[in-house]
């Protein structure tokens, strides 16, 4: 089954040069490599800052773009890896792998099997 | 070697011989989790390899060893990356060599037992379980239980937290802790089965797999461990499945036992469950699972509902309220009273257990006491119990049953 594992953090917290965040950002790219050799990632990206990021929405026809997300709290959203996993329980165990996990949060979603049916509400 | 048979030997592995890595793995690095990835970059590494190299004699072997080698050379990788990791001390022992039969299967045993450790609550020894030694997966697990994945997967995550925190050993237990560890270990195989046999909605397919499942860790049991309870599990689930397929009619509505086509029970499973609960009597040492399987036994032998042996099962009853004595058990045995002695003698047992208190939620507490009261002629008071019963239950078939006897005794159905 496939995962996107979602990476939220605090930049203030990731950029902020300490020896704990320089030692995540060291760590991310070889991490990937071997989640990648071992058959588990299939693609992932960093995203930049959310002051460089649009948001857009469409209502009666008319089209509106806002600066940035909204920052409700402080982590953001950074980066994302697309993973295969046998179960929630190995994509959560390969979550917690990411050097990413030590200093922000990683969100484990399933992706949509089109064979099951809609949520309602 | 072309790719085909390469890919039917990995299909075969994954089926038969990845529980058994994994137990082994497991035993080789000490953790859980380190023994799942290594399966996973055996399987990983075999995808790669067979089709290219052969398929190897020995798959077990071979996955174990590239398991193991793979799960060091990332260690070590990891401790030159990492400033310091303890789990690099273990890495200096000797190479591994390949297993006697007899290691193997504990280490199956094992597997169950660490699941299945006392210290451990219920729910995450079976979800454990069912996911290290019955090999489902998460969602699996949750939509035989009918709950959100991340129920199950935060018993799993919590379950081997509480096993490395508390740094169980991964053993078969000595002979002193092995009462204890044993009854944890068949409880979880009896809830088990009990949630695949007792539900009769939901995805069927995946609930006759949990019953399937834990006649199969019945069966390691057996064959790892003379136990007597450990037979009388096994036993009484193959009495159970036994009758399976004439428990529901075709429209999903609930057969009684007095109203199922014995033709169609399944005399093999019954001719081996009596073979067992023979074997466990001759050791003398006689417990609940093995007193509930002779009871089925008696069913299982009987023609029909009226041929049927009561005066024994009502024996039976009187050694298990012994054995295990609990309210559940007394309510039985006063339904079980009703058939050898008449209605009346039967409502006033079961009237004795229910003043005790401690039933009044169980629904089939109730259906007990309506269908004596039924078989009195008091329509009246049998109505309040079904009633009673209805409120308590939501299984669609059980309703409808419920629903069916109120229309019989001419009761309008409102809620």
């Amino acid at each position: 089954m496939r995962y996107v594992c979602l990476i939220y953090f605090d930049p203030r917290k990731v950029f902020d040069q300490s020896p704990e965040a320089m030692a995540v950002l060291a760590d991310t790219a070889p991490h990937d490599a071997e989640l990648e050799a071992r058959g588990h990632l299939i693609m992932g990206q960093a995203l930049t800052m959310p002051t460089e990021a649009m948001t857009v929405q469409v209502r009666d026809g008319k089209m509106s773009a806002t600066d940035g997300p909204f920052m409700e709290s402080k982590e953001m959203l950074g980066g994302f890896l697309l993973i295969e996993a046998r179960d929630l329980n190995e994509a959560v165990r390969i979550a917690s792998e990411i050097p990413f996990a030590r200093v922000g949060f990683i969100e484990v979603r399933p992706i949509v099997d089109y064979s099951k049916p809609r949520p309602t509400f | 070697m072309t790719a085909a048979p390469a890919h039917d030997a990995l299909e075969t592995a994954y089926r038969t011989d990845a529980r058994r890595v994994l137990a082994t793995l497991t035993r080789l690095l000490g953790s859980l989790d380190a023994a799942e990835e290594a399966l996973h970059d055996a399987f990983f590494a075999a995808a790669e390899q067979w089709p290219r190299d052969g398929v190897p004699a020995n798959r077990y072997a071979w996955l174990v060893s590239v398991g193991r080698f793979k799960t060091i050379s990332r260690w070590r990788r990891q401790a030159r990356l990492d400033s310091a990791l303890p789990r690099i001390v273990a890495l200096s022992e000797p190479a591994w060599q390949p297993e006697s039969p007899e290691l193997i299967e504990d280490d199956e045993l094992r597997l169950i037992f660490i699941c299945c450790h006392p210290l451990l609550p219920p729910d995450m020894r079976v979800a454990l379980t069912l996911r290290e030694v019955g090999g489902l997966t998460t969602e699996e697990i949750a939509r035989a239980y009918m709950v959100p994945s991340p129920t199950i997967g935060q018993r799993i995550v919590r379950a081997k937290a509480k096993i490395r925190d508390n740094a169980l050993p991964y053993e078969i237990p000595s002979r002193d802790d092995l009462p204890a560890r044993l009854d944890s270990a068949l409880h979880v195989i009896y809830l088990i089965f009990n949630e695949g046999y007792a539900a009769t909605d939901g995805p069927t397919l995946t609930r006759a797999d949990l019953c399937t499942e834990a006649i199969r860790l019945g069966r390691v049991m057996v064959t790892l461990l003379e136990e007597p309870e450990a037979l009388g599990l096994l036993a009484m689930m193959l009495l159970h499945h036994a009758r399976c397929e004439t428990r529901v009619n075709s429209s999903g509505d609930l057969v009684l036992l007095e109203d199922q086509d014995r033709s169609q029970w399944d005399r093999t499973q019954i001719a081996e469950a009596k073979g067992l609960i023979e074997q466990a009597f001759a050791t003398r040492r006689i417990g609940s699972y093995v007193l509930q399987a002779a009871i089925s036994a008696v069913h299982a032998d009987a023609q029909s509902v009226d041929q049927t042996d009561w005066p024994q099962i009502v024996s039976l009853y009187d050694v298990l309220c012994r054995a295990d004595p609990s309210p559940v058990v007394a309510l039985n045995r006063a339904a079980a009273v009703g058939m050898r002695d008449g209605p009346a003698a039967g409502l006033a047992a079961a009237e004795a257990v229910l003043e005790q208190g401690g039933l009044d939620d169980y629904h089939p507490a109730h259906v007990v006491r309506a269908d004596l009261l039924r078989r009195l002629g008091r329509g009246e008071a049998a109505q309040e119990s079904y009633r009673r019963a209805l409120v308590l239950t939501r299984q669609p078939a059980e309703r409808r049953f419920l629903e069916a006897r109120l229309r019989q005794l001419g009761a309008s159905i409102v809620e």
